[in-house]
């Protein structure tokens, strides 16, 4: 009988919020900082001093729970997990144990176009570690503590995802979310956003089911390497139940490090049971309560999340599901531009044609964010009314002006006048014109007449042609129609 | 309730304690009676009474969030048992 497995995920997700401070003393928190620069006797765990709680942390984690559909607690309190470490000088961790400050979340997400959800079952805040540094070989590890105290969030999920790749979309959309509501920045790279994942298989053969035991895979640097960690680690621990039928609850968790260069989970060390850690109150911190006031003002911060974008731009704006789709995808600079040309009076649809069709595509490759983009909203705002009101052609708009504007920063009347582009508004040269291809074509005049409609193309396009393109289009064709008496 | 050898031990490794034989001993004794006395807060009726968080009625106690300098590497390093350049350096961690 046929051997089907089931894959069962539940993520782990660190975030580092956006403060000026760390999370219990004044230290800086800025990427990238020469070691041991940003510390203090809080952060490298002197004897006697005492932590001080960031207010702004607090709102941050608050606003961070609220957009992810959990209940916020209106108590809430810190504690201490201890642990030896050399990037804990204190021994011991500030954490939230048994009253998180959110539990009970929701995450909707997407994949392919369908929708998933993923609970969530508590959301802490805690403060970080310091980083390691391993040296090659064997030598001394080298110890930072510029990252000990930063604040993070910590967003425990249900085991509700049941593919690697929802994994990733689920991630995907907490980084959007977090960077759309400027909780986070969210970096991978930079460890503002970590991520472990608890993965096990439910196999079925002959009608029993066999859970193989949990898995945490850790040292996950990428959305990427989530999905890639994840599709092995699945069949690595089937071909592992096929080996040694082990279940659940027959060997301790294990935690399993990606290797991204190999492609591959090893195994680390074992894990610490929870009672391990000694988790008590911490008794230089007081108490938090949270009530309605502060709620509501964290909620009047939000700004417009991008799912919420996507849909006004369907629903209100009538952008149809790809426009609609890019520009949110391509990240918050695309569409905040697309917003600022809104304002420019140019209509929706036009805006996200010239935006996706010509801007993007020309300056893919070119610049690497959008605010190197040469064009101010307002200056294609500009060029597209140019082509709106007749006075420029729609193809020189787009291969002669747009090209030169993103070169050059320059604006588009300037191109125009400098290249001679302006379309003629003469309608007595349109007349005469018209007249002449009319005359030198007797044959698709009569064509047109008889009812084969198909040929006003052709004369429309020699129109253009004799006027070298500077006649505007929709004046050609009208002019044509009356001559016809169409 | 008596604190067994075992427990004794077991904590002491969890705090990275190397204890003798002889503290092993008394170790096990005093935090016996130190359990007794707690014990004894048991006999005291706590129906309908809130768990307490912290000892003291205070809460919502915040800095803003300014960032000030750090120490100069120096000052922060000169505790380290040792270092290489200005990184604090311990025996290699094994993952």
């Amino acid at each position: 009988m046929a051997t089907t497995y089931e894959i069962i995920i539940g993520l782990e997700v660190h975030v580092q919020l956006m403060t000026e401070s760390k999370l219990f003393c004044s230290d800086g928190t800025k990427f990238g900082e020469p070691p041991n620069t940003l510390v203090s006797p809080v952060s490298i765990g002197m004897p006697g001093v005492l932590p001080v709680m960031n207010r702004r942390a607090l709102e941050l984690a608050i606003k961070a729970g609220l957009a992810l559909g959990c209940q916020i607690s209106r108590f809430t309190k810190w504690d201490r997990k201890h642990y030896f470490y050399p990037d804990l000088p204190k021994a011991y961790q500030i954490s939230q144990y048994d009253i998180p400050l959110a539990t009970e979340g929701l995450v909707t997400y997407d994949v392919n176009g369908e929708e998933k959800k993923c609970r969530l079952i508590r959301v802490h805040l805690e403060e970080d570690a310091g980083k390691n540094l391993h040296a090659e070989g064997g030598g001394d590890s080298l110890v930072d503590l510029n990252r000990a105290g930063m604040p993070l969030i910590e967003v425990v999920s249900y085991p509700d995802i049941r593919r690697p790749e929802e994994a990733a979309a689920y991630l995907e959309t907490i980084r959007t979310l977090m960077r759309d509501l400027d909780v986070s920045d969210c970096e991978m790279q930079e460890g503002s956003l970590r991520c472990d994942a608890n993965i096990n298989l439910h196999i079925t053969k002959d009608g029993n089911v066999y859970k193989t035991p949990i898995v945490e895979v850790k040292n996950l640097n990428s959305i990427k390497s989530v999905e890639k960690s994840l599709i092995y680690e699945a069949s690595r621990q089937f071909e592992q139940w096929q080996k040694d039928g082990k279940v659940l609850g027959q060997m301790p968790k294990q935690t399993r490090g990606w290797d991204d260069a190999r492609g591959i989970t090893r195994s680390q060390r074992e894990k610490e049971e929870e009672a391990d850690y000694r988790y008590f109150p911490e008794p230089d911190l007081v108490p938090v309560v949270i009530d309605d006031a502060l709620i509501e003002r964290i909620r009047g911060e939000f700004g417009e999340t991008s799912a919420q974008r996507k849909k006004r731009y369907i629903e209100e704006l009538g952008l149809n599901d790809y426009n609609a789709s890019v520009l949110i995808d391509k990240g918050r600079a695309i569409s905040d531009y697309f917003e600022a040309l809104l304002t420019h009076e140019v209509d929706a649809k036009s805006a996200a044609n010239w935006l996706i069709n010509d801007v993007l595509s020309h300056a893919e490759g070119r610049i690497k964010v959008m605010s190197d983009l040469p064009i101010m909203p307002g200056s294609l705002a500009e060029l597209i009314k140019l082509v709106k009101g007749n006075k420029l052609n729609l193809n020189d708009a787009r291969e002669k002006v747009l090209p030169e504007m993103i070169e050059t920063g320059r604006d588009a009347a300037s191109i125009v006048d400098e290249k001679g582009l302006g379309v003629v508004l003469d309608t007595a040269a349109i007349d005469a014109i018209v007249d002449a291809v009319l005359a030198d074509n007797a044959k698709i005049v009569e064509d047109i007449k008889s009812g084969k409609g198909k040929a006003l193309g052709a004369l429309v396009g020699q129109v253009m042609k004799r006027s070298q393109g500077k006649f505007p289009p929709a004046i050609v064709n009208e002019t044509l129609n009356k001559r016809l008496g169409l | 309730m008596a604190f067994t050898r075992e427990q004794v031990v077991k904590i002491a490794d969890l705090g990275r304690l190397h204890l003798t034989e002889s503290e092993i001993e008394s170790m096990s004794k005093q935090l016996t009676a130190i359990l007794g006395f707690f014990e004894q807060l048991e006999a005291i009726d706590t129906e309908g009474i809130e768990p307490m968080a912290h000892c003291l009625p205070i809460q919502n106690v915040f800095r803003e969030d300014e960032k000030k300098p750090g120490l100069p590497p120096d000052e922060a390093l000169a505790n380290a048992p040792k270092r290489v350049g200005d990184f604090f350096s311990v025996p290699p961690i094994l993952d």
